[in-house]
């Protein structure tokens, strides 16, 4: 029963990460202007502009990384 | 939000998504059908949507508790880090960085998978349980879709109505061609729901957080022209020069 749970939840999870570097940077990014706007009392339009940029270049760096991973092997 | 807006926000995106993972789901309901006989095939495809209208059932109430900021800005991130992950992969493979999917390939596979087992006093049974796999995660992957670009502005009704839709269409196209659906261009299908689902992700994401769009709705078609001229800009980049491709012939 157990490897199937954890099938199912590797799946479950597997919908939202696929590179996992691109996933985590998302998630802390998401989390640090959440915490900079709720609790440090920043305009949350700005909030919301550092998220749009920030993910910008958080999808940039892991097309590089993997283009560059590929190119190696 | 009236018009236009249900249709592009909710009806819209959860067709063409609904569409890329419904072919997918196809393709094995379809090898199981083919080589297991047609009995497995949809004993496993009505299991599976029981299982997937249980979810439903089961988590609708449970998000109808949750308060509709703090509900905009999970399902916003969520959105994010789904939508992130088709567009990376879709931009990859526009690129020529990764190999395209193929339903005759997956087919195949699927075909030589079940054909293996097919003396095996189990081969209904694997069969059936190959064909609930396929629809229970490709449906998965559509009840998420249907629950975020539906829940966050009550157009849930839309989102099902576009899932419904793409249901539709698969298997009508499926039951007349009887063969993978391997023209539809998933690819490019992924790629804009990619860029649909990562825009509406920080766009709701924002709003949980209060954030007071410039110009409403239509920040929406902002925050995608920004993600589409990214994405396009990286295809062009990343795809291997004339040069390069003459030098890998040579």
């Amino acid at each position: 029963m157990k490897p199937k749970l954890r099938a199912a939840l590797d799946e479950i999870l597997g919908l939202f990460v696929d590179d996992g570097s691109l996933a985590s940077f998302a998630a802390v990014l998401i989390l640090l202007i959440a915490g900079a706007v709720k609790i440090l009392d920043i305009p949350p339009l700005w909030g919301g502009l550092a998220l749009l940029v920030g993910l910008v270049a958080i999808l940039i760096e892991s097309l590089a990384r993997a283009t560059r991973t590929g190119k190696k092997r | 939000m009236t018009g236009l807006t249900p249709l592009l926000s909710a009806l819209l995106p959860s067709f063409l998504a609904s569409l890329v993972e419904m072919v997918e789901a196809f393709t094995i309901v379809l090898a199981v059908g083919l080589t297991q006989g047609w009995r497995p095939a949809l004993a496993g495809t009505v299991l599976g949507l029981i299982a997937l209208g249980v979810l439903v059932l089961v988590l609708a109430p449970v998000l109808d508790l949750v308060p509709l900021e703090l509900l905009q800005f999970i399902i916003g991130a969520l959105l994010i880090l789904f939508g992130l992950r088709w567009l990376r992969k879709a931009i990859l493979r526009a690129a020529g960085h990764l190999p395209l999917r193929d339903e005759r390939i997956a087919f195949a596979k699927e075909t030589d998978a079940l054909r293996r087992h097919a003396h095996s006093q189990r081969a209904s049974y694997l069969a059936g349980l190959a064909a609930f796999n396929a629809v229970l995660l490709e449906g998965l992957e559509v009840v998420f879709i249907v629950l975020a670009v539906g829940l966050g502005h009550g157009l849930i009704a839309y989102a099902s109505l576009g899932a419904a839709a793409a249901f539709v269409v698969v298997l009508i196209i499926g039951i007349a061609v009887h063969r993978p659906l391997a023209k539809v261009p998933e690819n490019g299908l992924k790629f804009v729901v990619g860029l649909m689902l990562t825009s509406f992700g920080v766009f709701w994401t924002g709003e949980g957080l209060g954030v007071d769009w410039p110009g409403a709705d239509l920040s929406l078609l902002g925050i995608l022209l920004v993600f589409a001229a990214v994405s396009i800009g990286a295809v062009v980049y990343l795809r291997p020069s004339r040069k390069a491709q003459l030098r890998v012939v040579k």
